[in-house]
């Protein structure tokens, strides 16, 4: 019976690859629930944006909040940490670019750059060292003023970090990165 | 089951036909408990023993802890007090659970090495060791969950540097890392999803190691000549063989109990040698401790992933040619990965025909030099990454890649192997006479 083959043939291929193709997408369908069930819950993800009243906070003080379950260093600058960080030429930067998400990706590490502010009084970083994920120490490292003010120093492989909070010294490739931030009102920072 | 002739079960009471005809698991363990064993093996073939005790012990000691404990951020560290104070005797339960895990890798690392030094991996064996692999990988993922489950500092920037390997992978990492902690960072949903992993990889364990053992039942045993059983007939094959039950296992429970007098002792007096005193501190995701290092039984390879950093020449070559996608850190995890890989392809780049290092005289140094090398890597693992420690992990981590990638192809060509002897038996009788056994004695084969 030839026209059974030519003709069964031809219709049982369909039907293999019909039932196959639906099989495969039927089984994807119920994995993928169970795939995405481990991705970021809404309760974490309700947590991307959060207020900090900084009202407290006097010159040359840090506040370290936890956001998105990683600590963000926001220091209230003092006049010498300004003007410590303005006076770094860019060439002397391991990491010249800002780092900043406020900012687009190529602008320099000017110390505006980095500022929150008009003033440059509030810097705004993550306190997640940039080597391996330790959490540096505020006031401390070579680049701390000789007042004891200012930069910091992550104490688990040695990089050291200048006021502005830009890798200065050690394995750390890149300088703490700026979260997205932005002042609401005169003692609300909005982080998110 | 093995294609080593011998006497299968034969049901015999009525109660035993029935059950026979209906469900033949009495001779599935019978074939399996006196399967032939060659007769010549040495103290290095007790390890498979010791790791499936460990492995009961695991299991056992980990349903009793989950009694007690919390899977919570809030609770977990407090729980875990709570077994170590409050529950009767829950204090050495919760020290054999932790020191089972070490013992578990000392024997692993024992087997494994047996392995490679008697060409265990080689044909028709390549299944069995693959199988071993999984294993130990899964193992390894098993132990590094359960380390996170204490909720301490360790726990916490351990879970946060290892899943941080995933972060390093080009394009997708960070996705994929963001799914495995289920957040930005390590949290209540990481910690939930590690406990319920955890309680489950062993059971599939468990399933593998029943496979590992149905792989070298089907090849038989190797044995330290790496011959192989005579399989012609039954009469021959009983001269090579004695029955696993009761040689082996009378043998296999001696060894047992001696490691369990070492074991036990260290359980009660020192429980805490292999530990780190900063998990005794709840996790603080705001305060790392000074100097984060895995458990011991990861710092070979900890070495590797930390050897690779941006001023190796050969970093800087991949970085160049794929254009920056492989950076030191994502070569680093390769490098991690790629030991154990090569490992594994082991069976395929030792091209010996020749299967036992005791016939192979140029084999045998190297492969001593990788035992040394493993300790060497494992001492670096636990070092600040500063010179000269970087130095010599490079090279340390350098001769693991040349052993399997280098020394294993060439030596099957340049070397020039001892006789081997033509059955198990020469050389068992050879052995005994050189270590003054009479001859006198009815010869050791199988009564039954």
């Amino acid at each position: 019976m030839s026209h059974a083959e030519d003709h069964d043939d031809n219709r049982r291929d369909f039907l293999y690859y019909a039932a196959a193709g639906t099989a495969a997408v039927a089984t994807g369908a119920a994995v993928w629930p169970l795939v995405h069930q481990m991705n970021p819950s809404a309760d974490v993800r309700a947590l991307s944006t959060i207020r900090v009243d900084v009202s407290g906070l006097s010159e040359g003080s840090q506040l370290t909040v936890k956001w998105l379950g990683k600590p963000v260093f926001i220091r209230r600058r003092t006049a010498e940490e300004i003007e410590a960080a303005n006076g770094v030429e860019m060439s002397e930067l391991i990491d010249p670019l800002a780092r900043n998400a406020n900012l687009q990706d190529g602008a320099d590490a000017t110390d505006a750059n980095r500022a929150l502010d008009e003033t440059g009084e509030w810097l705004v970083q993550m306190g997640v060292c940039t080597h391996l994920g330790c959490v540096p120490i505020a006031n401390a490292g070579d680049y701390a003023l000789d007042s004891g003010q200012g930069g910091w120093f992550c104490p688990c492989h040695g990089s050291h970090y200048d006021t502005a909070g830009r890798i200065r010294k050690g394995p750390a490739p890149e300088n703490l990165p700026v979260p997205p931030a932005e002042f609401i009102d005169d003692a609300t920072i909005l982080l998110g | 089951m093995s294609g080593i002739p011998h006497d299968h079960y034969e049901p015999k009471s009525g109660g035993e036909k029935w059950l026979h005809k209906r469900l033949p698991i009495v001779g599935l363990l019978y074939d399996t408990i006196m399967i032939p064993t060659p007769k010549n093996l040495n103290w290095m073939w007790i390890w498979g023993i010791v790791l499936t005790f460990c492995l009961v012990l695991q299991i056992i000691t980990g349903i009793v802890l989950v009694m007690h404990y919390t899977p919570d951020t809030n609770l977990a560290f407090a729980s875990v007090e709570h077994i170590m104070r409050n529950v009767n005797g829950g204090h050495f339960i919760r020290y054999l659970h932790m020191n089972g895990a070490s013992l578990f890798f000392i024997a692993v690392y024992a087997h494994i090495f047996r392995s490679l030094y008697y060409g265990s991996y080689k044909a028709p064996r390549e299944v069995t060791w693959i199988i071993g692999i999984l294993i130990y990988l899964l193992m390894m993922g098993t132990a590094f969950m359960g380390y996170v489950l204490p909720w301490g500092q360790m726990s916490f920037w351990g879970a946060t540097v290892i899943t941080g390997l995933f972060g390093a992978i080009p394009f997708i990492g960070e996705p994929i890392q963001t799914w495995l902690l289920g957040g930005p960072a390590v949290d209540n949903a990481t910690l939930t999803r590690f406990f319920s992993l955890h309680y489950l990889f062993p059971f599939i364990i468990a399933g593998l190691t029943m496979v590992h053992i149905w792989a070298f039942h089907t090849t038989g045993n190797n044995n330290p000549t790496g011959v192989e059983v005579r399989r012609t007939s039954k009469a021959e094959a009983e001269k090579d063989t004695v029955p696993f039950w009761p040689y082996y296992v009378i043998k296999d429970l001696f060894a047992l109990a001696v490691i369990f007098a070492v074991f036990f002792a260290i359980v009660g007096f020192m429980p805490n040698y292999l530990g780190h005193p900063d998990n005794y501190i709840e996790a603080n995701p705001l305060a790392t401790p000074a100097h984060i290092v895995p458990e011991w039984y990861f710092l070979p390879f900890y070495a590797i992933l930390r050897a690779f950093t941006s001023e190796v020449w050969i970093v800087q070559f991949f970085s160049f040619i794929t254009g920056g996608i492989i950076d030191a850190k994502f070569f680093g995890v390769l490098a991690m990965f790629g030991a154990i890989a090569v490992m594994a392809l082991a069976p395929w780049l030792d091209t010996s025909s020749v299967r036992s290092a005791r016939y192979r005289p140029q084999l045998k140094w190297w492969f001593w030099l990788l035992v040394i090398d493993f300790f060497a890597l494992m001492w670096l693992g636990a070092m600040p990454a500063e010179e000269p420690y970087a130095t010599f992990s490079l090279i340390a981590s350098a001769y693991w890649f040349a052993y399997f990638l280098v020394i294993l192809p060439l030596l099957g060509v340049i070397e020039k192997p001892l006789p081997v002897p033509a059955t198990i038996e020469e050389d068992f009788e050879a052995h005994k006479s050189a270590t003054g056994g009479t001859k006198t004695l009815p010869d050791a084969t199988p009564a039954e």
